[in-house]
């Protein structure tokens, strides 16, 4: 087959520079051909490469006793104790989502379930935080209902829980909608898999599904903006197949114990060249591949086709040559292929042979650790200026406003079509706080929560980012978990904008020194840039999934909220409940206004009063964080959760709806709240009495309405909306 | 007590299912699709949920095709105690082991949540421990619920006492709020709903409990 001559206009179609390609001639001492140009520019996208972020990447916390593996590998792991290890990253799948939705984020779960299994880690809870643009613009509904049933779609046939979440909507998200999956796996701590190759002349093997044409260029295509071509590229979005991706893992996890496995790395994004060149890159070996051994489902698939092919649910493995019997009738078993497609070489090449003839012969290391780095210009997001001219509202009233919004409203609609209880290890289900699911066979239990508020990172990139680890710590520990580590998607617009590289700079530098002083180190993370159409870009989304330990079953914060409990909240004193709001959900949705700062983050007190929370866990029924909708909405949601009204005593809009941070809603029992206040007292957490929880109303601000009345507005809010 | 657990290559509930059943003190061995035979000396087979052959076409519909589904006819021809679960339940049906089918949930979208069911009958070893009237509490988890039969199948199920659990609240159109039935021996159960997932402590719920301890009862006085 003939293959297309290399112009000016197929090199920029490549997401080249006139300068990287500058580059990718210098390192061959001659023009690339047809296929090694699709490898190098598989190879140095943003998306695989990280050129714009790594500089800053570099930056955060990725230690600390409990960290295993940090970033680096596939997914992040965390000793959680008893020789096993917790196994998790989160992932974008943005740009496929809005051109297909159903199997953009299908192929997304797909993905990150793979990433964890591929490490030796069964998985074992997911969750997915979700952005989209206003609800009344045209595509909404269409990419709501399409990528939350390709969310479940894939995950429940698969088989793993979903424990949370988040939605959210922002006319910014109307040209690029969010879809970040975050799954973990557990592991054992001294059975993990690597993908580091060793060993010369060692048989490189295919596992899995065949080989289409699906998903060719589509990292690619991920590391540019939208524009009105965007229909154009929807071949560039994977499809998905859940019920091969199960047969895959359970493949693979049987073909662990065999022992044969060197070394293995799943196929994402740039398929086969991605997955080869790590291995060799990572082992210091080449690579030799021959393509007519590949299993393939299309007829007369070219090399360059074969090498940036993006077809989901496939493996490479390094393979240990005397088991390869053993190997093979795993995946004989499981109906899955497994061909031998080449080997490891002790050359410094990345060879390509296709039916005898060469395709490719490319310096292996060169492709990944010469792939370009840039230090981005960009310029600090500028101060926001304070406001304090909020006017006094009727709190039902804006609690009324809030939770018929689909920002604030209940998101059963949503995770009613996730499997949440499969494996039968799920403690405790989407909805409110953290997700929390027992390591199966033990007495212990995991919390997972994602969480980042983008108006606060727009405003204020550097507290926003703080603020995004924050609220996951503050969730973790209100169900009684130690919070042990962090997983980041940081989701922006387009990086050659100093102002956009400026909100990724500032939310770096927040994040850094949030998870720094929280000793919730960075495990692993993915970062989606250009997600901007027609120069519109996206609210600068920081996604910070995050993962804690409760040590005994019995630690658990369960949440239960009785008739009587008194409601104290933990991190705000008396005499100021709380206080600001600039940036707060209310000014967005009641006043239609995103002005002001965001909220300071007290990084100490943040510590202080977690620890407070856990170490006084067996006085706490329930527990909430304030974030959104401050103490109001936490309120409300705690007590529609239990089908108890709540009177709250503080009157001011500041009071009720301000968003300062640091600070817990727990109920307690009435003989146990004096209690509380002491034990506060001695730890010296500020510590505030605010009303009761009881009867069938909510009363706060001098109003009341039946707790009935608001419970239906709160869920139905979301599919009256968007659905 | 010996159980056997069908394992297809899709089937996500398996590992629950056993977990349930051992909890009652049950000998459960895990039985793979392409076996042709069931394990020997066995007085129960469960058939778990999951996707079996990941339903892309009628659920359960290649399962049923599948070699150790022979046998499990079988053994229900035989008098053998069954159990199918949500896909298992799509899989008796496709057998014919169980009359009528499970549609698309009437409103499209599949459906996670735990839903009150009522016993309908105590006459049978997975209801006995409870009494006909009762409500208890346990997750469904389908996309494929909606149960559905003919009018006469229908009629002939409740006039024989074969409906076994009815939903409170019915989540999926199905006829009659049927959630569950028997066939006509009593002795193969077919269920939408979950119980394998409340049947812990940690599951939040042990409501489902009664149901594999009622079946391990049954053997242990036999």
């Amino acid at each position: 087959m003939q293959e297309p001559a290399i112009t000016e206009d197929l090199i920029a179609s490549h997401g080249f520079t006139p300068d990287e390609y500058a580059e990718v001639k210098n390192i061959l001492g001659r023009e690339p051909n047809y296929t090694e140009m699709g490898i190098f520019s598989a190879m140095w996208n943003e998306h695989c490469s990280y050129k714009s972020s790594k500089k800053w990447l570099r930056t955060l916390p990725t230690e600390g006793p409990q960290v295993i593996c940090g970033p680096g590998e596939n997914a992040g792991i965390v000793d959680i104790g008893d020789g096993q290890a917790v196994v998790f990253k989160m992932e974008s799948h943005n740009h496929p989502s809005y051109i297909e939705p159903y199997q953009g984020a299908a192929t997304g779960v797909g993905g990150i379930l793979r990433d964890v299994f591929t490490m030796g880690a069964r998985p074992i809870a997911s969750m997915n935080a979700l952005s989209f643009g206003e609800p009344s613009h045209h595509k909404t509904t269409q990419l709501v209902n399409g990528v939350v049933e390709g969310v479940g779609g894939y995950g429940n046939c698969f088989g793993v829980p979903c424990v949370g979440g988040e939605v959210r909507f922002h006319p910014a998200y109307n040209g690029n909608c969010l879809v970040n999956a975050f799954a973990a796996g557990l592991a054992d701590a001294d059975k993990i898999f690597y993908s580091a190759a060793s060993g010369v002349g060692m048989p490189v093997v295919y596992l899995g599904a065949k080989t289409g044409r699906d998903g060719v260029g589509g990292a690619t295509m991920a590391s540019a903006e939208f524009d009105d071509t965007i229909e154009e590229k929807r071949p560039t979005v994977q499809v998905g197949d859940p019920f091969t991706e199960k047969r895959l893992m359970e493949a693979t996890l049987e073909l662990m114990a065999t022992g044969a496995v060197i070394s293995i790395q799943d196929m994402g994004a740039a398929g086969l060249t991605c997955s080869a060149v790590e291995m060799g890159d990572k082992g210091g070996l080449g690579v030799k591949l021959n393509l007519e051994d590949v299993p393939q489902r299309e007829e007369n698939m070219t090399a360059y086709e074969m090498m940036l092919s993006e077809s989901q649910e496939r493996m490479l493995m390094v393979l240990k040559p005397e088991l390869e019997e053993e190997a093979r009738a795993v995946f004989v078993k499981w109906d899955l292929d497994f061909a031998i497609v080449g080997e490891t070489i002790e050359e410094d090449r990345f060879l390509i042979m296709h039916n005898g003839e060469m395709k490719a012969d490319l310096p292996l290391s060169k492709l990944s650790s010469t792939a370009p780095e840039y230090d981005r210009p960009w310029v600090e997001t500028p101060a926001a200026e304070a406001m304090d001219d909020v006017p006094e509202i009727d709190a039902i009233d804006a609690l009324r406003a809030l939770i018929s919004s689909p920002n604030y409203a209940g998101k059963q609609w949503v995770y009613e079509q996730y499997d949440t209880s499969v494996m039968g290890d799920s403690v405790q289900t989407p909805g409110l706080g953290a997700g929390v699911i027992r390591v199966h066979g033990t007495d212990k239990l995991l919390a997972f929560t994602s969480d980042v508020t983008p108006r606060y990172v727009k405003a204020n990139p550097v507290e926003g980012g703080k603020q995004a680890v924050a609220e996951a710590f503050r969730n973790l520990c209100s169900v009684g978990a130690k919070p042990l580590a962090t997983t980041d998607n940081m989701n922006f617009g387009n990086p050659e904008k100093p102002e956009i590289m400026g909100q990724f700079v500032g939310a770096i530098k927040g994040i850094g020194a949030a998870v720094s002083a929280l000793d919730m180190p960075i495990v692993s993370g993915n970062v989606s840039l250009y997600n901007e159409t027609d120069g519109q870009a996206i609210l600068p989304t920081p996604t910070i999934g995050a993962v804690g330990l409760i040590d005994h079953a019995d630690d658990l914060i369960a949440g239960e909220v009785r008739d009587g409990h008194v409601a104290i909240v933990i991190g705000a004193s008396q005499h100021e409940v709380g206080s600001h709001l600039g940036q707060s959900a209310l000014l967005a949705e009641v006043f239609n206004r995103e002005d002001g700062d965001a909220p300071a983050v007290d990084l100490d007190a943040e510590l202080k009063a977690g620890l407070f929370i856990r170490e006084n866990r067996e006085m706490i029924r329930a527990c909430s964080d304030l974030s959104d909708g401050g103490l109001a909405l936490a309120a409300f949601e705690m007590a529609e959760t239990a089908g108890v009204g709540v009177s709250l005593d503080p009157t001011t809009t500041a009071e009720l709806y301000g968003e300062d941070q640091g600070r817990y809603l727990v109920a307690c029992n009435f003989d146990q709240a004096e209690a509380l206040f002491i034990a506060a007292g001695q730890a010296g957490v500020p510590v505030a009495s605010v009303g009761s929880f009881g009867g069938d109303s909510v009363t706060m601000g001098g109003n009341s309405a039946d707790l009935a009345e608001l419970s239906a507005i709160y869920r139905t809010g979301f599919a009256d909306a968007v659905a | 007590m010996k159980a056997a657990v069908i394992v297809f290559p899709g089937s996500n509930c398996d590992r629950d299912l056993k977990v349930a059943l051992e909890a009652q003190g049950m000998d459960v061995t895990m039985v793979w699709h392409k076996d042709t035979t069931l394990p020997d000396g066995l007085d129960f087979v469960g058939i778990p949920g999951g996707f079996s052959f990941g339903d892309y076409l009628r659920c359960g519909a290649i399962a049923a095709q599948s070699p150790i589904c022979r046998s499990v006819v079988d053994f229900a021809n035989k008098g053998g105690y069954v159990f199918g679960v949500c896909n298992g339940f799509q899989i008796l049906t496709e057998t014919g082991l169980l009359p009528g089918a499970l549609l698309r949930n009437a409103g499209l979208k599949y459906i996670c949540k735990t839903v009150g069911l009522k016993v309908e009958t105590a006459d049978s070893a997975f209801t006995s421990e409870w009494a006909k009237g009762d409500v208890i509490n346990v997750p469904i988890a389908h996309h494929d619920g909606n149960y559905n039969a003919d009018a006469d199948t229908l009629a002939r199920l409740k006039a024989e006492d074969r409906i076994a659990f009815t939903y409170t609240d019915n989540p999926n159109g199905a006829a009659d709020d049927i959630a569950g039935i028997l066939s006509e021996n009593r002795r193969v159960l077919g269920m939408m709903p979950h119980p394998e997932r409340a049947s812990d402590e940690g599951h939040g719920s042990v409501e489902g409990a009664p149901m594999f301890k009622g079946l391990a009862g049954l053997f242990e006085t036999a």
